[in-house]
C-alpha cells in the first residue's frame, strides 16, 4: 500500500476564511445565541446590551409580532395573544400540557400537535418558536456582518423524535440551516470540559425552565462519550413558580383570578422566587384587578418545603440514568449544574447530598449551553482547527418500537444506544397479492403501546404481488446524529424499493410546513424564487469548494481520467452557477454528486485504513 | 491489503478475531474510527458525502455494540464460523438447567410480588456472578478448544440469564416508580 497523507475530514484548508456560524439555546423562559469569536465563545447581546432573550411571544391586533423583553412586559396585559414557555408545546398533544386549564390561551381542541388561537389566527408552537428563532438568527447576522452557513441548536436530551422534529421544523421557517440538534447537557459538558481540560465520569444536571435532564458522561482524550441520559421532559423551573403562585393562592384565600391576574401572580412567584436565592425571606405583593390585594412573605425554609416533592422528582431520572450506565454516585467525578432553575439553594443541597460531594457551579449556569452549542457550530460549520480535535458521542434517550399484535410494544432501538443507529428488521405479508403494509412506531419503556408516545404511522406501498408469506420487507429504522428517525423499506426477493409515507402524531406534514414557508415569504415581501436560487447558489459554492479540497488532498486516490471527469462537473456547475436557472444549477448539483460518488467513497475507505494502520494489522486472523 | 472492511467487525477495529479481547483497545479504535467517519466530521460537506459518513459511522456503532459485549460477541463469533446458534428455534437444553432456571424465575416473581428490593438487587448480584463464571467457559471452547457446538449451548444458557437479569431490573423500576 503507498503511503498517503492522511486528509482529516472537516479541516478548514484556508483558515482565514471563517464560515458564519452559531449556537442557540431555545429555552423554555429565555434564549440565547452565541458564536465562536478568535477562538472564544461569545454570547450575542441586543442593542440594549442584553444577551436572554426572554422566550415569550406576543401577537399584536395591528399583525406586529413582538418577541422578548417587550412581550414579557405586556404579558399580564394580553395574555391570550402573549405565548409564554412555548417550547413545553412543542411535538405535543393537548392532553400532554400540565396545567392546560390554568393557562390563559385559547387552545385550539384538534388531534395532533396543539395549537393557540390568536389574534392572528391559529399558531402552532411550531410558528411561534420559528419567531423566537428569527429574532436571534437576525442578531447574529447583524453582528457577525453577513448570512449564516448554520447553526446547531439545543434542545433537552430527553426530547423525544416529535419535539425534536418541530425544533428542526421552527428552524426551518426561521430561515436557519441546522447544522445539528445538539442535546443541551451534552453541550454544557463540552464548554465545562474544554474549558477545564476535565477527565473522567461526570453528570450533568440540567434543571431548565420546563425540562429536565440528567446526562452522564465519560470524557477521555478528547471523546465526549454520553454514557447515559434520562430526564423529564415536562418539569422545571416553571413548575417552581406554578407551586409557589398556588401556595399564593391559598395563603390569600383569592378566588380563582383572572387570566391577567394570574399572569401577574405567577410573575410576582417567579420574582420571590429568584429573591429567595440570595435572601432569606421574599415580600409578595400584588393588586388584583377586584381591588384585592396579596401581601405575604415567604421564607426560603418554607419554600423549600412546598417544592420538596419536586427537588424529589429530579432524583427519579438521576437514579435511572446511572443504573443505565452501570454506575453509583461514588463513581462521578463531577456534577455539572445547568439552568437557571439550579440556583435555588435547596436544589444544590439535595445534589450534594445524593452525589456526596458540592455541585460544580464556576459556570454561569444561564449560557454554558449556548456556549457548547458555539463552540459545535464553530466545527461543524467547517472551521475546525488542528486542536480542535475532539468528538461527541450522544445517545438516544427513549427505545424505538413498533406496535405489535395486542396493543404491544416491540423495543427496535434500545435506549441509551449510540447514535447514529440503524436497526433493520424483517416481515412478510399476510394475504396473497398484498403491495401494502402498515407500521406503528412509537417511543418510550412501556410495554403497551398506549403507555409511550405515538411517534408516526408508516404506510409501505409497491411491494411487489406475491403469495402470502413469500415477500420479505426489511423495515430498516436510522436514527441519525439529530436523534431524528427515518425509516425506509425494501422487498428483498425482488429488491424493489417499498415507498414509505409518514403520517406524524403530534408533528406537522411537509405540506403544512411548505404552506408555513410560503406565508412566511409573502410576510416578509420576499420572493421564493430568489431565496430559492440563492441557497442554490450557496449550495453549489459549498460543492464546488469541498470538492477542489478533496482533489487537493487525496487527487492520488484517482486515475488521471477520474480527475479530468470530476473537474469537468466542477466546471459544468461552476458555470450553472453564474447564471440564474435554478433548475440548471440542481442538475450540476446532482450531477457532480454522481461523478464524486465513488471517490467520496474510496476517500472514506482510504481514512478508515488509516485509523487500522495504528493499530496492529499484520495481528489480523482473516 | 485485501481486508472486506464491510464484512468483518474483528477486522474493522483492528482486533484479533477472538472472544478474549482487550477491552481498551477496542474502545480505543471506535473512538478512533468514529474520529474519522463521524457525521459531525461532514456536517459542512455535500449531502452525498453526509449520507455516507451516516452509514459508516452507524456500521461502526454496530460493530463497538456487538463486540463490547459479551455475550452479543459470542454469537457473532459462532455466526462468523458459520454455526447455527439456534436462539430462536433451539431450545433442547438439560432438565437440570431448565430447573435451575424455573427456581431462579421463581425467586424473582416472588421479590416482585412481596415488593422485596433488596432481595432483587441481591439476585442481580448472584446472576451476575454465576455468568461471570459462564463466561470463563465460554471464553475456552471459543478460543482454545474451539467447540462451537458446546459454545452455542452456552451461549444458550447466558440467553436466559439475560433475559432473567433484564426482567430484574423492570421489577426495580417498576418499585421505583
Amino acid at each position: 500500500m503507498a503511503l498517503l497523507q492522511i486528509a482529516e475530514p472537516g479541516m478548514s484548508a484556508e483558515p482565514h476564511k471563517q464560515r458564519l456560524a452559531v449556537g442557540i439555546d431555545l429555552g423554555t423562559t429565555n434564549s440565547l445565541v452565541a458564536t465562536v469569536r478568535n477562538g472564544i465563545a461569545v454570547c450575542l447581546a441586543d442593542e440594549t446590551g442584553r444577551s436572554m432573550l426572554p422566550s415569550v411571544v406576543r401577537y399584536g391586533a395591528e399583525g406586529d409580532i413582538e418577541v422578548g423583553l417587550a412581550a414579557l412586559r405586556t404579558q399580564a396585559v394580553d395574555p391570550k395573544n402573549t405565548i409564554v414557555s412555548v417550547k413545553r408545546f412543542m411535538g405535543r398533544g393537548l392532553k400532554d400540557v400540565a396545567h392546560a386549564e390554568t393557562m390563559p390561551y385559547d387552545f385550539e381542541d384538534s388531534s395532533g400537535m396543539v395549537r393557540l388561537r390568536t389574534v392572528q389566527g391559529v399558531k402552532t408552537p411550531v410558528e411561534i418558536s420559528a419567531e423566537i428563532l428569527r429574532v436571534l438568527r437576525q442578531r447574529g447576522e447583524a453582528s457577525l456582518g453577513g448570512p449564516l452557513v448554520g447553526a446547531v441548536i439545543t434542545v433537552p436530551a430527553y426530547f423525544d423524535d416529535a419535539q425534536r422534529q418541530a425544533t428542526k421544523d421552527a428552524a426551518r421557517l426561521a430561515g436557519l440551516d441546522v447544522l445539528r440538534l445538539l442535546n443541551e447537557p451534552t453541550a454544557a459538558a463540552v464548554a465545562y470540559g474544554l474549558d477545564n481540560a476535565a477527565e473522567g465520569v461526570y453528570a450533568v444536571y440540567d434543571l431548565g425552565g420546563g425540562t429536565f435532564d440528567l446526562s452522564v458522561l465519560k470524557l477521555s482524550r478528547g471523546v465526549f462519550e454520553v454514557l447515559s441520559t434520562n430526564g423529564d421532559a415536562a418539569l422545571g423551573g416553571d413548575d417552581f413558580d406554578h407551586r409557589l403562585y398556588c401556595w399564593v393562592l391559598d395563603q390569600s384565600s383569592i378566588e380563582p383570578p383572572s387570566a391577567s391576574d394570574a399572569r401577574r401572580l405567577h410573575m410576582k412567584a417567579r420574582e420571590a422566587k429568584e429573591l429567595l436565592t440570595s435572601s432569606e425571606e421574599a415580600p409578595i405583593h400584588a393588586m388584583l384587578s377586584n381591588g384585592e390585594e396579596v401581601d405575604l412573605v415567604i421564607t426560603r425554609d418554607q419554600f423549600a418545603e412546598i417544592t420538596r416533592h419536586l427537588v424529589q422528582k429530579t432524583l427519579v431520572p438521576v437514579r435511572k440514568a446511572l443504573r443505565d450506565a452501570g454506575l453509583g454516585p461514588e463513581d462521578v467525578k463531577g456534577v455539572v449544574m445547568v439552568g437557571g432553575a439550579t440556583r435555588m439553594p435547596h436544589i444544590q443541597r439535595a445534589v450534594a447530598e445524593y452525589f456526596g460531594q458540592e455541585p460544580l457551579t464556576n459556570l454561569d449556569p444561564d449560557k454554558v449551553v449556548a456556549l457548547g452549542a458555539a463552540t459545535q457550530a464553530n466545527v461543524l460549520a467547517g472551521n475546525r482547527k488542528a486542536e480542535d480535535d475532539w468528538l461527541l458521542l450522544d445517545v438516544i434517550p427513549l427505545s424505538l418500537g413498533l406496535e405489535t399484535m395486542g396493543g404491544l410494544v416491540e423495543k427496535v432501538v434500545p435506549r441509551n444506544a449510540t447514535l447514529p443507529i440503524a436497526r433493520a428488521q424483517e416481515f412478510t405479508t399476510f394475504k396473497d397479492g398484498q403491495t401494502a403494509m402498515a407500521f406503528h412506531v412509537v417511543q418510550g419503556e412501556r410495554e403497551l403501546v398506549s403507555d409511550c408516545r405515538s411517534l408516526a404511522r408508516f404506510e409501505l406501498r409497491g411491494i411487489p404481488p406475491m403469495v402470502a408469506g413469500a415477500a420479505r420487507i426489511r423495515v430498516t429504522f436510522q436514527v441519525d446524529a439529530d436523534g431524528l428517525l427515518s425509516v425506509s423499506a425494501r422487498e428483498m426477493a425482488s429488491g424493489v424499493e417499498a415507498s414509505v409515507l409518514v403520517k406524524p402524531s403530534y408533528g406537522l406534514s411537509d405540506d403544512e410546513i411548505a404552506g408555513m414557508l410560503q406565508a412566511g415569504f409573502e410576510h416578509a415581501g420576499e420572493d421564493k424564487e430568489l431565496r430559492a436560487l440563492r441557497e442554490q447558489q450557496v449550495e453549489a459554492d459549498r460543492s464546488i469548494e469541498a470538492t477542489e479540497q478533496a482533489l487537493d488532498k487525496d487527487g492520488a486516490l484517482l486515475s488521471a481520467e477520474e480527475v479530468a471527469a470530476i473537474r469537468e462537473s466542477i466546471e459544468a456547475l461552476r458555470k450553472a452557477r453564474a447564471g440564474s436557472d435554478g433548475r440548471a444549477i440542481k442538475a450540476g448539483l446532482d450531477a457532480l454528486a454522481r461523478a464524486t460518488d465513488d471517490f467520496a467513497a474510496r476517500r472514506m475507505d482510504n481514512s478508515i485504513r488509516g485509523a487500522l494502520a495504528g493499530h496492529k494489522v499484520d495481528e489480523l486472523e482473516i | 491489503m485485501s481486508v472486506d472492511l464491510s464484512q468483518d467487525y474483528f477486522a474493522l477495529f483492528g482486533l484479533p478475531r477472538r472472544f478474549f479481547i482487550d477491552d481498551a483497545a477496542l474502545e480505543a479504535a471506535w473512538h478512533e474510527l468514529q474520529s474519522r467517519v463521524h457525521p459531525d466530521r461532514y456536517a459542512h460537506l455535500p449531502d452525498s458525502e453526509k449520507r455516507m459518513s451516516m452509514q459508516w459511522a452507524t456500521r461502526v456503532n454496530e460493530g463497538f455494540a456487538t463486540l463490547r459485549k459479551p455475550l452479543s460477541r459470542a454469537q457473532y463469533l459462532l455466526e462468523l464460523a458459520g454455526v447455527d446458534s439456534g436462539l430462536e428455534t433451539n431450545t433442547a437444553m438439560s432438565p437440570e438447567f431448565l430447573m435451575e432456571q424455573m427456581e431462579w424465575r421463581e425467586a424473582v416473581e416472588e421479590a416482585r410480588e412481596a415488593g422485596e428490593m433488596g432481595e432483587l438487587e441481591q439476585l442481580h448480584h448472584r446472576l451476575r456472578q454465576h455468568a461471570r463464571e459462564v463466561l470463563g467457559g465460554l471464553a475456552h471452547q471459543l478460543d482454545e478448544a474451539r467447540d462451537y457446538a458446546a459454545a452455542a449451548d452456552t451461549v444458550r444458557r447466558l440467553m436466559f440469564v439475560e433475559r432473567l437479569q433484564h426482567d430484574i431490573d423492570e421489577a426495580l423500576e417498576a418499585l421505583e416508580e
